[in-house]
């Protein structure tokens, strides 16, 4: 029964792995190794197009093995798998979550916590930051002169004006991507 | 009925342009969550980050599920899970069906090199406005500097970061209020 198969690996993927995206590759990994749902070239695949692709990177990954494994059925059986775990204990937790909010002691905890999250925002800014702006290939070390031939200048711009129609003209997140994308394109073919 | 759809909907939306999931959300979490449609504060999100982060799971789904449960308990939460993924369902089938190259396509790496730069774009400006917004003092400004430094280049686990500051919060608060 492949199906069932799909969806207790994803369920156990979504169900084991903290921090999403990318701590959940090694997981992913295994679990199609074992099954011998796909080959390692295919699993390479897989990470750059869950990348590339709008939507979570483990919801993608899901989507795809169960699809190269089993057809359209069999992606929505794995992402059903990987999604459950997250819906289900949230659904637990929340229910403690909105009754304690307004509690004395978890306002205060919270109190510390939000700013940690808003450091951990900024951290993933800078590490997308760094694999946007740096050139295919090369990583942020050495000198300060070093750092402008490796910085690519496109990105640059496009970044300036992602910024400016962001802050200055509060332009939708969704029009921020698709206006980058069609920049992204141009500058190529420049 | 029609606030069910209304969460699917959006959260669709939302899970069919965020590129990288998780904190790549929050920008469009910030536009349609709680600036278009109030069903959830600044602060009440960043709270739903810091939970998802403790809890295992995917990160974007936590948050659907947090904010489909307040707006409409259990089917909301699985109306805006559902809607989430709908989008992931759609693309990655179709990619899967028809493209056996996507990723080495030409045109995709080139519009992808832009929206990785709008996705930096993004991001650090959620950073600037939850600055400006969520941390209220000095000690949060700390706080926040702190975390940053210590799990961008000291490699931290972010689960300790947040139950140091939580146990922070908790001690600084009470001594503050334990003078006046």
């Amino acid at each position: 029964m492949i199906y069932l198969h799909l969806f207790l690996s994803f369920m156990k993927i979504g169900l084991f792995s903290f921090g999403g995206g990318y701590a959940m590759i090694p997981l992913i990994q295994k679990e199609i190794q074992s099954h011998g749902w796909l080959s390692a070239s295919e699993f390479v695949d897989i990470i750059a197009i869950a990348e590339m692709t709008p939507g979570p990177i483990a919801v993608n990954s899901a989507t795809f093995v169960g699809y190269k494994a089993a057809g359209i059925l069999g992606g929505i059986v794995a992402t059903a798998g990987v999604a459950i775990p997250s819906l289900v204990l949230i659904l637990i937790v929340s229910n403690y979550f909105f009754k304690f909010q307004d509690h004395p002691l978890s306002k205060l905890i919270f109190y510390g916590v939000r700013p940690v999250i808003v450091g951990l925002i900024f951290a993933a800014a800078v590490f997308v930051a760094q694999t946007a702006f740096l050139r295919q290939g090369t990583t942020l070390s050495g000198s300060m002169l070093n750092l402008l031939s490796i910085i690519d200048l496109k990105s640059i711009f496009i970044f300036i004006i992602a910024i400016i129609g962001l802050v200055k003209f509060e332009i939708h997140p969704i029009l921020i991507i698709v206006i980058s994308s069609v920049l992204g394109l141009i500058f190529t073919m420049l | 009925m029609k606030e069910l759809w209304k969460l699917f909907i959006t959260f669709c939306r939302m899970g069919a342009f965020t590129f990288g999931g998780g904190y790549a959300m929050l920008p469009m979490i910030q536009k349609e969550i709680v600036e278009k449609n109030k069903w959830a504060t600044e602060e009440e999100v960043l709270d739903y980050y810091a939970i998802g982060q403790c809890t295992p799971g995917i990160i974007a789904i936590n948050t659907a599920t947090f904010i489909g449960f307040k707006r409409k308990g259990i089917p909301g939460s699985i109306a805006a899970t559902a809607g989430m993924v709908f989008p992931s369902l759609v693309i990655i089938s179709t990619i899967a069906m028809f493209f056996t190259e996507f990723q080495d396509l030409a045109i995709v790496k080139h519009a992808f090199s832009g929206i990785r730069v709008a996705v930096a774009a993004l991001i650090a400006n959620t950073v600037f406005k939850l600055l400006k917004t969520s941390v209220k003092d000095r000690l949060g400004v700390l706080i926040a500097g702190a975390s940053f430094v210590s799990i961008a280049f000291l490699k931290i686990s972010p689960i300790v970061a947040v139950v140091i500051s939580a146990t922070l919060g908790i001690i600084t608060k009470t001594v503050r209020t334990g003078e006046m």
